[in-house]
């Protein structure tokens, strides 16, 4: 039966990519992302995993080595950080409109300049476009469950697009939490090895990569986006799976105590932990507050979103990520827009918080949602700054 | 040497498998001899191989969606990672067959680039791939600028030639830094082996492919490709201009073998540079002195090169 | 033969645009890129192969007499053929004439 240990997140991360049986694993040193391509190195150089774990010269390679790998019909991996992901994301943008099935965890973290190692969500909300599956995770457990969940996916044939995993760096990574692995029959059981649609073998020859002139351009990126909407029913499907083989069961858009709520929080990654306190003290002061998660980013789930927040007057948004000279934060952006046509739309007031590891106590989400039920109209500032 | 082939076996090209994988109906330019050399390749490598192309011409003239002159599997990722994906399809195709998931077979993993993706772009994933040993043969398809996006100069292109962003001004006569010595770069790795060509000796390369294919690890093959479009040459005088820069020197043919230097074609007198230069549009501007300049570089590069070759084989003969 | 471009509808892409049907570029024609087409001389021709190995578009069969033919459905006139000859046995000519 499973079994529940203390370990590192990044350990257990580094340990169901290696359950997940990976065949090839690039990556390249950026903090906070280090310790879990340690630890693969590790279980490849002591022959616990059977794979190839290739120590690329830089990001862009690491990506580059798992579009070859991948397209060559191996399952592969790789994990980077803030830079990291800035450099390979040229590649980012080329492995989903080719269709491997790659998985990435990202250790979110905080994009140059000023040089900052620490966590928010700039990194991944500088690609928001690039055409992979993005969910957003809270804790260990789920970590570890999403490299599982992330292959299931990405791999299905009625999706065979690439899957990213956003876990906070530092305060997901580099912590201690009980973790309840999965025994390895059941891993095997729920995530097959891989079999490609194409692959590059001698045996058929393919071509993949070829250009596209402003003739047939639009009808690739058609089918490109068509095959991000619907992929939705499969991760739908793979959770519901997952959910009936471990009682883990994971939403597109999860909430905590929404019932009768007039305002609503948004969060998105392990902040929503810290935000849950505050909710709990709110609603204990007899306030209708609740929570709302965004885990599934892309395909953003608009549906689920709309229900999750149906009976609001007013919808807090917590981004961790500025859109410079724009509308506030990315996620308060997609909000908007999938609120917009409600005949009855909430007060939107969105606040840019948690930049670069400034820490957000469950007051500060107190004193967030404070502030927007006494300041009207729809605004959005950087919480907290030094004036 | 006889007019028009090396070896002298004049009646060879018969014999070759008249297969290709690389087909006609690519869009190359008229006279491409780097179409050539990739042909020539292709056919030496036969079926048992996979490519990962950088962007370039080559790329270009060979997969137009929805068509493709590859019959091998084939693919193109970006312009500057060539050899990063070729890492990635040698790794997966080794761990795939350890894992009893695809049957075991030699299967050949090329990495192909022009040299503005070798020798600039691409140089940190191809010195990566070098430096890690995978088994995969890296070809520089080298015509001396970047020709798909118009003729701009590389760190490839030789000194004094009028590019698009080098040109022949009245004040700077053209590219003024000297070709970059990719091989030698190949060489500093400590890879087995390291050889240019030029689709004027099809023999010649089509043996070092060959070759490269049949040794474990990284090889690198440098291959001069004429351009005429880029080097303002009549096409049909192509070839002739890939012979007259081994014999004037400008471009000797050699060979790397486990750190052994080999003079493919060791020629004891080279052919003023003048004639090599005076039939190519790119060079017109080039004055008497610029051309001394080249001559006596040339003659000193070579120069090195057979001292390189004599320290090498010190004693092994 | 894989249908045109611009005949193409989203749906009949290839997951990731794949192109499964090798070698298909060679239904392409570009010996309509020609200006000058050879002309082959076989009394001249001594069976070498010199043209074949050296022509960039594959435009060259090697007969089964070991004579050659040029496929002017590909040939785009460079005039290597020509040049490279060792016994002048091609020549070009204006595609008017």
């Amino acid at each position: 039966m499973a079994t529940r240990v203390g370990m590192e997140v990044s350990i257990a991360a580094a340990e169901a990519v290696k359950q997940a049986n990976v065949d090839v694993i690039a990556a390249y040193p950026i903090t906070p992302q280090t310790h879990i391509v340690e630890h693969l190195s590790e279980v490849v150089n002591n022959g616990e995993l059977d794979a190839e774990f290739i120590p690329v010269e830089s990001e862009h390679s690491a990506m580059s080595v798992c579009t070859g790998s991948s397209a060559a019909g191996a399952r592969s991996f790789t994990c980077t950080s803030s830079q990291g992901l800035a450099l390979m994301s040229e590649i980012v943008y080329i492995t989903s409109s080719l269709r491997l099935p790659i998985l990435m965890l990202l250790a979110n973290r905080s994009l140059s300049g000023p040089l900052s190692i620490w966590n928010d969500h700039t990194d991944v909300m500088s690609i928001r476009d690039c055409g992979w599956i993005q969910v957003f995770v809270e804790n260990g457990q789920e970590v570890y469950d999403h490299v599982f969940i992330g292959y299931r996916v990405a791999e299905d044939r009625n999706v065979l697009l690439p899957f990213m995993v956003n876990l906070d760096g530092f305060v997901l990574t580099h912590v201690i939490e009980p973790i309840e692995f999965l025994d390895q029959e059941i891993v095997d059981r729920y995530l097959p090895p891989y079999q490609p649609k194409y692959s590059l073998h001698p045996d058929h020859p393919v071509t993949m990569g070829a250009f596209a002139t402003p003739a047939l351009y639009t009808e690739t990126k058609k089918a490109q986006t068509e095959s991000l909407t619907e992929a939705m029913p499969y991760v739908l499907k793979a959770w519901q799976e997952f959910g009936d083989m471990t009682g883990r069961y994971y939403h597109p858009v999860e909430t905590y105590k929404t019932e009768g709520a007039k305002v609503v929080l948004v969060t998105q990654g392990s902040l929503s932990e810290t935000a849950t306190l505050a909710i709990d003290s709110l609603q204990g002061a007899g306030e209708p507050v609740g929570l709302v998660k965004i885990r599934l980013w892309r395909p953003f789930p608009f549906e689920e979103f709309k229900e999750a927040v149906a009976g609001a007057d007013l919808v807090v948004v917590m981004d961790r990520a500025i859109s410079y000279g724009g509308p506030g934060g990315p996620l308060a952006s997609e909000i908007r827009s999938a609120l917009y046509a409600q005949e009855k739309r909430p007060r939107i007031v969105n606040f840019i918080a948690g930049i670069a590891g400034r820490d957000v106590a469950p007051e500060d989400f107190v004193h967030m949602i404070q502030q927007a039920q006494e300041r009207p109209g729809e605004w959005y500032e950087l919480y907290g700054v030094r004036e | 040497m006889d007019k028009n082939l090396d070896r002298l076996n004049v009646y060879a090209s018969r014999l070759i498998s008249q297969k290709e994988y690389f087909v006609p109906g690519h869009r190359a330019c008229q006279g491409c001899a780097e179409a050539l050399a990739l042909r020539l390749v292709a056919k030496a490598l036969g079926r048992n191989n996979v490519i990962a192309s950088a962007t370039g011409c080559m790329e270009i003239v060979s997969s137009p969606l929805p068509l493709t002159s590859w019959n091998v599997p084939w693919i193109h990722v970006a312009f500057e990672n060539a050899a990063a994906v070729a890492s990635g399809i040698e790794a997966g195709l080794k761990v795939l067959m350890r894992k009893g998931r695809i049957p075991p077979k030699r299967i050949n993993v090329m990495a192909m680039a022009g040299d503005g993706g070798t020798s600039d772009i691409g140089l940190q994933a191809l010195s990566g791939a070098m430096e890690r040993g995978h088994d995969f043969i890296y070809v520089c398809f080298d015509n001396e600028a970047y020709m798909n996006t118009g003729i701009q100069r590389s760190s490839s292109t030789p000194f004094g030639a009028s590019t698009t962003t080098s040109p022949a001004g009245s004040v700077v006569p053209g590219q003024t830094t000297w070709k970059k010595n990719m091989p030698e770069i190949a060489v500093a790795h400590n890879i087995p082996y390291v050889a240019t060509a030029c689709s004027s000796y099809p023999f010649d390369l089509m043996e070092k492919v060959k070759k490269a294919a049949a040794i474990e690890g990284p090889a690198y093959i440098h291959i001069l490709s004429v351009c005429p479009t880029g080097w303002r040459l009549p096409p049909q005088m192509a070839i002739h201009a890939g012979r007259l820069a081994v014999e004037t020197g400008m471009f000797p043919l050699y060979e790397v073998e486990q750190g052994r230097y080999h003079l493919n074609i060791d020629l004891s007198e080279l052919r003023p540079i003048e004639e090599y230069l005076k039939i190519q549009g790119r060079f017109r501007h080039l004055t008497p002195e610029m051309i001394e300049q080249i001559q006596q570089r040339v003659g000193e590069e070579y120069e090195k090169l057979k001292k390189k070759v004599r320290m090498t084989n010190e004693g092994q003969e | 033969m894989a249908k045109p471009e611009h005949e193409i509808t989203w749906k009949e892409l290839n997951v990731g645009c794949v192109i499964d049907e090798p070698g298909n570029a060679a239904a392409y024609r570009t010996g309509d890129w020609r200006s000058q087409r050879p002309v082959y001389n076989k009394d001249r021709c001594i069976r070498c192969g010199t043209c074949y190995i050296f022509c960039p578009d594959m435009a060259i069969k090697i007969l089964a007499d070991g004579y050659i033919e040029h496929d002017l459905y590909y040939c785009k006139g460079c005039g290597i053929c020509v040049e490279e000859c060792p016994t002048d046995a091609i020549t070009m000519v204006d595609e008017e004439e």
